[in-house]
């Protein structure tokens, strides 16, 4: 346990940060809120199934994604049935049984399906890009006991980025917020 | 086979819950992905024996296929007036089945319904496959599917668009629309999943394989709000969808004049009939998949009934639907729709009308009863019924329909051939080929989502057995 990764070669890796791990989320939700109320901003929690008023108990922003969804959902929509109209009214124009070229309601059907597929793949795609996917590797993979992290595990990460890091002061703090192991990993 | 006992633990059967009791988030985990991750040369006979079976079918469907193209669909038994057979009949049939995965994962996450969490990702595997078999009828009933790109508007030299008038172009953007929504739906459901196999196989190759498809996946807090927030949109987003590809594909048929398709009723009675044999498929298959696997702690008789009592409830839909087939009729005061009935119930093919009858109407209404709702052959037969009687529904509706139309003079009849039936037969090698493949290679259950009822239903500290330190 503790902060046992070498540190004596010049050439190592540098250190990511502090990984405590708990064993259930209302621990994890203290310490997070803790952590915030001390002042520190480069925090992120781990946890295998989503718990709600975590990411406010860390301090992440509400998330934008909804916004990317709603614009994708009108370029579907607006895109297909402009096309639609361009095509019946002026590309190619037929006149099918006396049936005005702007027969919008038949246009409808084709313009919903537009906006779910645009919508789905703002929502889909949008997704992967806020989150930094695809991106197989990441440090805190390096953490001891992390894959337990999409099992069972409950982990906080302070990252050696924050201002107010200090780790020998951060590891006291998260084992006496309930931390059960606290290490330090590097990149 | 010695692989496949040792997964299986005593059975109990758990009536009053979703889950059997004593769960614990890795006590979940380690059961379903064990199911997935256990060595490939371990692979359950019954398993290989299946995917042998479903291997010839799909080689039966090949061959079908290749006459097809080879020859052409004279092969099949269509005709004029009969121009659409089972091609199209099956076509429907397939994507009905399909519409149960995407109203169990989107709908019933809206209303915010548990049960839905241990059986929604096979489910939507079976959608996805089902949507699969149904997609590739509409390509082969061209007969030149080579030329299957008209369908689609592309700026091409003859200068000519689609008719986006037509409800069988309608049919084009809302069936690639519904397969390409559901498959990104149930990939996003799976990346947690997957991650959690990476995190969890001891072999190089799983290991890469699922840490390339769980795309980095490491449970951050906010990763898992926007997670949350996508799958929210994404189940508002495939509610109306699967709703619209079934209304659009009774367009198909309601929006001709034909008596028994010139209907206005068609949409929701579509829509249901999709439910009703949805959910006969999901309760098919799994059936025999908990029992193979051991899974009766994660897929519990509440589960079976709740499915049930839905497919109760759409099959009185559908038995409403019939009623009021038979009510226009009479009402319409057209010769042309009171023909139909009488021709449905006495013609030469009334046998298929009642045979629609006994297994959609007749046999479903031992539902009513807990008792038999909670015997599993009973549950079996009765699903295998509707999923029967929702076949013969489409065969009433197409060539009861097209057989018999205004002109006497233009009557004939229709009779399947050989290649209407390994066509047909064929399509569920596609089905389970790919079926046995997800069921070994990803979590046939939501792993992390039947955590999260796990956490929802234990007291928050008392995750880990050796809980107690820490106060919360």
């Amino acid at each position: 346990m503790s902060t046992a990764h070498s540190k004596a070669a010049t050439n190592a890796p540098a250190t990511y940060g502090i990984m405590a791990e708990f064993t259930n989320s209302s621990t994890l939700i203290h310490a997070a809120e803790t952590i915030r109320d001390a002042g520190y901003t480069k925090v992120e929690a781990y946890t295998p199934i989503p718990i709600h008023g975590l990411d406010e108990a860390i301090g992440h922003k509400a998330s934008r994604l909804p916004w990317l969804v709603l614009t994708g959902g009108l370029i579907g929509s607006s895109g297909l049935f402009g096309f639609m109209t361009w095509v019946n009214l002026v590309d190619y124009p037929m006149n099918v049984g006396g049936r005005p070229h702007f027969s919008w309601p038949a246009f409808v059907p084709i313009t919903f399906e537009g906006m779910v597929l645009f919508s789905a793949f703002a929502a889909v795609f949008g997704l992967f890009l806020i989150c930094g996917f695809p991106r197989p590797y990441h440090p805190v993979f390096n953490a001891p006991g992390f894959e337990r992290a999409t099992t069972d595990g409950f982990f906080l990460c302070i990252e050696t980025s924050d201002p107010l890091y200090d780790a020998a002061k951060a590891k006291s703090t998260l084992l006496g917020l309930g931390a059960t192991a606290v290490n330090e990993f590097s990149e | 086979m010695q692989s496949s006992k040792q997964l299986k633990p005593p059975v109990t059967e758990t009536y009053d819950s979703l889950l059997a009791p004593g769960q614990s988030l890795e006590s979940v985990t380690t059961k379903i992905s064990d199911i997935v991750l256990f060595p490939i040369l371990k692979t359950p006979t019954g398993w290989l024996l299946g995917f042998i079976g479903a291997g010839l079918l799909l080689m039966l469907y090949l061959y079908s296929l290749a006459t097809l193209f080879t020859v052409g669909i004279g092969i099949w038994g269509i005709n004029i007036p009969v121009a659409w057979g089972f091609d199209i009949i099956n076509f429907v049939w397939w994507i009905g089945i399909g519409h149960a995965g995407t109203l169990i994962s989107a709908i019933l996450l809206l209303f915010r319904q548990d049960w839905r969490t241990s059986i929604n990702r096979a489910a939507e595997a079976m959608t996805i496959f089902a949507v699969a078999c149904a997609g590739i009828y509409p390509l082969i009933h061209t007969g030149r599917p080579w030329l299957d790109y008209w369908f689609l508007p592309y700026p091409s030299t003859t200068g000519m668009w689609p008719q986006f008038r037509s409800p069988l172009e309608w049919d084009v953007f809302a069936i690639s629309t519904y397969a390409t929504v559901s498959v990104l739906f149930w990939f996003v459901g799976l990346v947690p999943d997957l991650a959690t196999l990476r995190d969890r196989s001891t072999s190089r190759i799983a290991k890469a394989l699922y840490g390339l498809f769980s795309l980095g996946w490491r449970g951050a807090a906010k990763h898992w709000q926007r997670y949350e927030v996508a799958s929210l949109l994404l189940a508002g987003l495939s509610t109306p969808l699967v709703l619209s590809v079934h209304s659009i594909i009774s367009f198909d048929f309601s929006v001709a004049q034909l008596p028994g398709w010139h209907v206005t009723v068609f949409p929701p009675y579509f829509v249901a009939g999709a439910v009703y044999c949805g959910f006969a498929m999901v309760i098919v298959l799994m059936i025999p998949i908990r029992r193979v696997f051991g899974l009766q702690g994660l897929i519990t008789m509440k589960h079976f009934d709740v499915m049930s009592k839905v497919m109760l409830a759409s099959g009185m839909i559908v038995t409403y639907g019939y009623f009021g087939e038979i009510f226009y009729s009479w009402y319409s005061s057209s010769i042309y729709e009171y023909y139909l009935i009488v021709n449905r119930f006495t013609g030469p093919y009334a046998w298929s009308y009642w045979a629609l009858i006994l297994f959609n109407v007749l046999i479903p209404q031992v539902l009513w009863s807990k008792k038999l709702r909670q015997n599993l052959p009973v549950l079996f037969f009765v699903s295998m019924a509707i999923n029967v009687g929702m076949w013969f529904e489409r065969w009433v509706i197409i060539v009861l329909s097209l057989h018999r139309d205004f002109l006497p003079s233009s009557w004939a009849s229709y009779t399947p051939t050989f290649y209407d039936w390994s066509t047909y037969i064929g399509s569920f090698g596609l089905f389970f080929v790919l079926f046995l493949l997800f069921i070994r290679f990803i979590p046939m259950i939501a792993i992390f989502e039947v955590r999260d009822l796990v956490h929802k239903t234990t007291p928050h500290t008392a995750e880990h057995e050796e809980s107690g330190h820490a106060g919360a």
